[in-house]
């Protein structure tokens, strides 16, 4: 059976292809949408900290012996460290300035960052075994299904459901929540509104770090891997809603389907498909699918 | 929960300036200055770098009108430059054009695409503006990349230079320069004429109390409009301008880490400013050119200026310049 | 005002002379090794042919026959417009009178031409596009160490032979691609197979799973890889999580490198077959220079391409040497003139298209049992003879050559 000349089995291969691809970009935008959404910053730099994730990684295995495993914990720790350096002594300075000097901070704070790794290691992949728990695949007969891909569709799912929620349906989130909408009576109650805010960033930017240990044994682990991801992932939150943690994930794991199917059908269009998706969302419904205007 | 506009009491992207219509004297003495030194350059450094400045001058300060005058950052402009470098260059190479209407013809894409892209964005301000002009520009590196004539990777090589108006070859290093030098200023006028006009009033009108000046009967949009079509005009004169001088039009000028680069030069130079842009464009080349050999470090310092350049240094080379003379430049 | 401002530049410019350059013969040879140093092609041309053209140099003797040679590099970073203003910059300003390497056909076919309008000389080493010496031939280039052509033929007649009549090719998006896609899909109808298939993935990609998948469905005995460095090593990876060869395909990597292999490593590699022109461990010459080179460079034993940046560097400095002169179309035509002889290719000789003639090697990557050691990867299935190795010179629209 056919589907505009492409049998079934191929698309429902493509369709869970999409959905790996999907995860990541959910992931990606999910700590982008934490970001902005709770602390009004337009975070640039998530790609180049993406690659930080998958970088730590391959360091944590190659000088420590740490397999994967102690990367999940370690890199989204050590490179959340780097990100609350980066907010206490660059960003906060921003913070009564228009939005777009936090963008224009942040795009030079990726530049940095993707420079001095491409200086040391090249631009060419370094390799990242897949651990050996998560090797081989399953048979599932329109398509040979690699175990860690589905690994990583599981684990990202879980990562934003929890997110979600903590951020949606906790104590705390609502204290992140109530601050973005008034600091200073926030601050008034008692809460630590700044070290809030710090370490909100710092969240958002461990996830991103998460994101690059999932890639690291999939894609390369190089310097670039960041560096186009981050318009897409861009695109991704503003047509989910910017703050809107929901439609992040949801827009996120649909662009990768959609991107799957174009794949099929016109493989070349495959990276922009997301941006006509977006001017469209844009001038249809400005504040995103899911977002709510001010 | 997420504003669009900025919170109340943040201050704005730097205000530009605006003298009275008559055109200051020390802004005609910084020209000139400006002027006689370009026409010395060539002899002393080698011309094509300074080309290439100069078209990323060019380009620099038509994206400053947007941005310090209507307050409007596009992250999308590198979609004139490089449409009307591959309109120039194919119009030269396959059709025949002779180069003025090679660049004339990029020129006019250029513009053709403002009006496109800038009818539909206009509407939109702040961060989503500078989002959906992304969008646009990814559309047109897509359509770049997968058109038969641009040559994808490979861009189109081999473009003639030809002979300008027939009279001056342009083959000739010292020629095509003064060519060059000459479209440099023209653009550059154009924009000062643009700034130093009713029109540039009104446009500070609406970039400082957009309702306020609505209810004055000025219809803001039609405005910025046309100084976003303006913009994307003289950005195309810089692409095509570029394509001539360096006979290849290729995915870097279509790429969103150029639009990236001359937000940067305008930053540098001092948003907002008249000269700006044109200090920034050279800094940013000659430091192109200078760490060239070192690969990677390029993007480190770029990074670096911008981090300063935002945290410290707001006002950017001309800027500081003009508060130390007190006088805007 | 603006009146007479206008005036004043329009009476500059047309006062403006073109001023005459100095001659640029100025007692010193300069090469530039225009390549990748940083990105998927760094490891198989990168500095590696910087040190090549080096020993070239030092072994040609320079020092000892009074001429001074100076080398200088450059990182194209495999965009034309890099390439084309590093040529050019080198070309006018820094005196420069030969580049060499050039890998990434997209930049060699802008510096060929940048080459071919200011007289100076291109020796090409690592771009492939057989157009070099096709369509866009010129008096000024010499493409030495192999081309798309020669891929095609070598590795694409022997899959076709035993057995590997169904392709689908997994093409880099760019000239190079393209050109080998056309060239093997040619050798592949010609010998009765069929091509079931193509999809274009962009230049430097990383993630081939849905190509990967395209090609499962095709259910074509051979994939083709018409691509290089890092996407070729990313294909078979990932082709490998995706358990293609597991499912009865088989790659067919059109360019490989050694450096390829060594990234992959014996146990993914093996079985591999492809064609070069160039492998160290064939002969005792081979060999000596292998060891010396991998001595100088951090281990890494050499490629096919900077065996070439050797070959041609050595041969452009005898060229040098005899005519005494470094106008860049004079020594072209001269090192077409004088035939070939060097360690590493053998005796050899250069066509009027500019095409460097020499033996095809069609290899296969041994087994981990079969392998003494590190960089020990190479069997030798055939030895394609040097008149068979490459396009018969009439057939590529070659202006320079009479029909």
């Amino acid at each position: 059976m056919t589907v505009f000349g492409v049998p079934t089995q191929a698309l429902f291969g493509q369709l869970l292809i999409g959905l790996i691809n999907g995860a990541f970009y959910a992931m990606l935008s999910l700590g982008l949408s934490v970001i902005f959404g709770l602390l009004n910053i337009i975070n640039f730099a998530h790609g180049a900290l993406y690659m930080m994730g998958a970088f730590v990684a391959y360091f944590a295995l190659q000088w420590a012996g740490l397999g994967y495993w102690a990367s999940l914990v370690i890199a989204p720790l050590v490179v959340g460290l780097v990100g609350l350096v980066l907010e206490r002594t660059m960003l906060k300075r921003l913070y009564h300035l228009d939005h777009l000097y936090g963008l224009l901070l942040t795009f030079g704070v990726a530049l940095v960052i993707q420079g001095v790794f491409r200086n040391e290691f090249g631009s060419s992949g370094l390799p990242y075994v897949i651990p050996a728990q998560l090797q081989g695949g399953y048979n599932l007969g329109f398509m040979f299904l690699p175990v860690y891909r589905a690994w990583v569709i599981v684990f990202s799912l879980l990562i934003c459901l929890t997110t979600w929620y903590v951020i949606e349906r906790t104590r705390l989130g609502s204290y992140l929540r109530a601050a973005t909408e008034n600091p200073a009576l926030v601050q008034a109650f008692g809460i630590n509104v700044p070290r809030m805010i710090t370490l909100t960033y710092g969240f958002g930017v461990a996830l991103a770090a998460l994101a690059g240990v999932l890639a690291a044994p999939i894609y390369q682990v190089n310097p670039l891997m960041g560096a186009d991801l981050i318009i897409v992932v861009f695109a991704v939150v503003v047509i989910g809603g910017m703050g809107s943690i929901m439609g992040s994930i949801v827009t996120g794991f649909a662009l990768g389907v959609v991107e799957g199917f174009t794949k099929v059908f016109y493989p070349e269009a495959s990276n922009t498909v997301i941006f006509v998706i977006m001017a469209v969302v844009l001038l249809i419904r400005p504040a995103g699918l899911f977002g709510r205007t001010a | 929960m997420s504003t669009v506009t900025a919170k109340p009491g943040a201050a704005a992207l730097p205000a530009a300036e605006l003298a009275a219509s008559r055109i200051p004297a020390h802004q005609v003495v910084a020209f000139g200055i400006m002027t006689g030194l370009l026409v010395v350059a060539p002899f002393v450094i080698y011309p094509v770098f300074l080309m290439k400045a100069l078209c990323f001058a060019l380009f620099a300060c038509a994206f400053n009108l947007l941005i310090g005058y209507v307050g409007l950052l596009s992250f999308g402009h590198a979609a004139f430059l490089g449409s009307a470098g591959y309109a120039s260059a194919h119009s030269a190479k396959v059709w025949g054009f002779p180069p003025e209407l090679a660049i004339l013809f990029g020129t006019v894409v250029a513009a053709v695409l403002g009006i496109a892209i800038g009818a539909v964005t206009i509407r939109s301000r702040g961060i989503y503006f500078a989002n959906i002009t992304l969008a646009f520009a990814q559309m047109i590196f897509f359509f770049s990349l997968q058109a038969k004539f641009t040559g994808g990777e490979d861009g189109i090589q081999a473009v003639p230079r030809g002979t300008f108006l027939g009279l001056l070859d342009l083959r000739q290093m010292y020629v095509l320069y003064f060519v060059v030098l000459a479209i440099f200023l023209l653009g550059f006028l154009v924009v000062y004429r643009a700034i130093h006009s009713p029109f540039g009033q009104v446009l500070k009108a609406v970039r400082e109390n957009e309702p306020r000046a609505v209810s004055l009967g000025y219809r803001a949009e039609h405005y910025k409009l046309i100084a976003f079509v303006l913009s994307a005009t003289l950005s195309g004169l810089a692409g095509g301008t570029k394509a001539i001088v360096f006979q290849l039009a290729s995915l870097t000028d279509v790429h969103w880490t150029m639009s990236g680069e001359v937000v940067l030069m305008t930053l540098l130079g001092g948003l907002g400013t008249v000269f700006g842009p044109v200090v920034g464009a050279f800094i940013l080349i000659a430091l192109e050119n200078y760490l060239a050999q070192l690969g990677a470090w390029v993007t480190i310092v770029q990074g670096a200026i911008f981090i300063v350049c935002v945290l410290t240094f707001r006002r950017g080379v001309v800027g500081e310049l003009g508060r130390l003379l007190r006088k805007p430049l | 005002m603006r009146i007479i401002r206008a005036l004043t530049v329009l009476a500059t410019l047309l006062a403006g002379v073109a001023v005459a350059h100095a001659q640029v013969s100025d007692g010193v040879i300069k090469i530039g090794v225009l390549n990748d140093q940083s990105s998927l092609y760094a490891d198989l041309t990168g500095q590696g042919s910087v040190l090549a053209a080096r020993m070239a140099v030092e072994d040609f003797g320079a020092d000892k026959k009074g001429m001074k040679v100076e080398i200088i590099f450059a990182d194209h970073q495999n965009k034309p417009d890099v390439g084309s203003q590093v040529a050019r910059q080198w070309y006018d300003a820094d005196k420069v009178d030969v580049i060499v390497d050039v890998p990434n056909s997209g930049v060699a076919l802008a510096v060929n031409q940048i080459t071919r309008d200011k007289g100076k000389a291109f020796l090409v080493s690592g771009a492939a596009s057989s157009d070099l010496t096709g369509k866009a031939c010129s008096p000024n280039t010499i493409h030495w160490t192999y081309d798309t052509w020669a891929l095609a033929n070598g590795t694409g007649n022997a899959i076709v032979k035993t057995g590997g009549d169904t392709w689908f090719f997994l093409t880099a998006d760019y000239a190079f691609g393209h050109a080998l896609e056309r060239d093997v899909e040619a050798v592949v109808l010609k010998n009765g197979g069929k091509v079931l298939g193509k999809v274009r993935h962009p230049l430097n990609n990383q993630d081939f799973s849905s190509f990967l998948l395209q090609a499962q469905a095709s259910k074509a005995k051979i994939i083709g890889l018409a691509n290089a460095g890092g996407d070729t090593t990313n294909s078979i990876k990932q082709g490998a999580e995706f358990g293609i060869v597991r499912g009865g395909q088989n790659f067919a990597g059109l360019l490989v490198f050694i450096t390829d292999v060594h990234a992959l490593g014996l146990p993914t590699a093996q079985g591999l077959i492809f064609t070069e022109t160039f492998y160290w461990d064939m002969n005792d010459r081979t060999r000596a220079f292998g060891k010396k080179f991998a001595e100088r460079n951090r281990g890494i034993h050499p490629t096919m391409i900077h065996a070439g940046v050797y070959s041609s560097v050595l041969h452009y400095l005898k060229a040098v040497e005899a005519l005494k002169s470094d106008d860049g179309t004079k020594i072209i035509a001269k090192m077409k003139e004088m035939p070939t002889d060097d360690p590493l290719f053998g005796k050899g000789t250069i066509r009027p298209d500019g095409r460097k003639i020499h033996p095809a090697y069609l290899f296969e990557v041994k087994k981990p049992s079969e392998s003494k050691g590190a960089w020990d990867y190479y069997k030798t299935r055939t030895t394609i003879p040097a008149e068979q190795a490459f396009r018969p010179v009439d057939q590529g629209d070659c202006p320079l050559v009479k029909k």
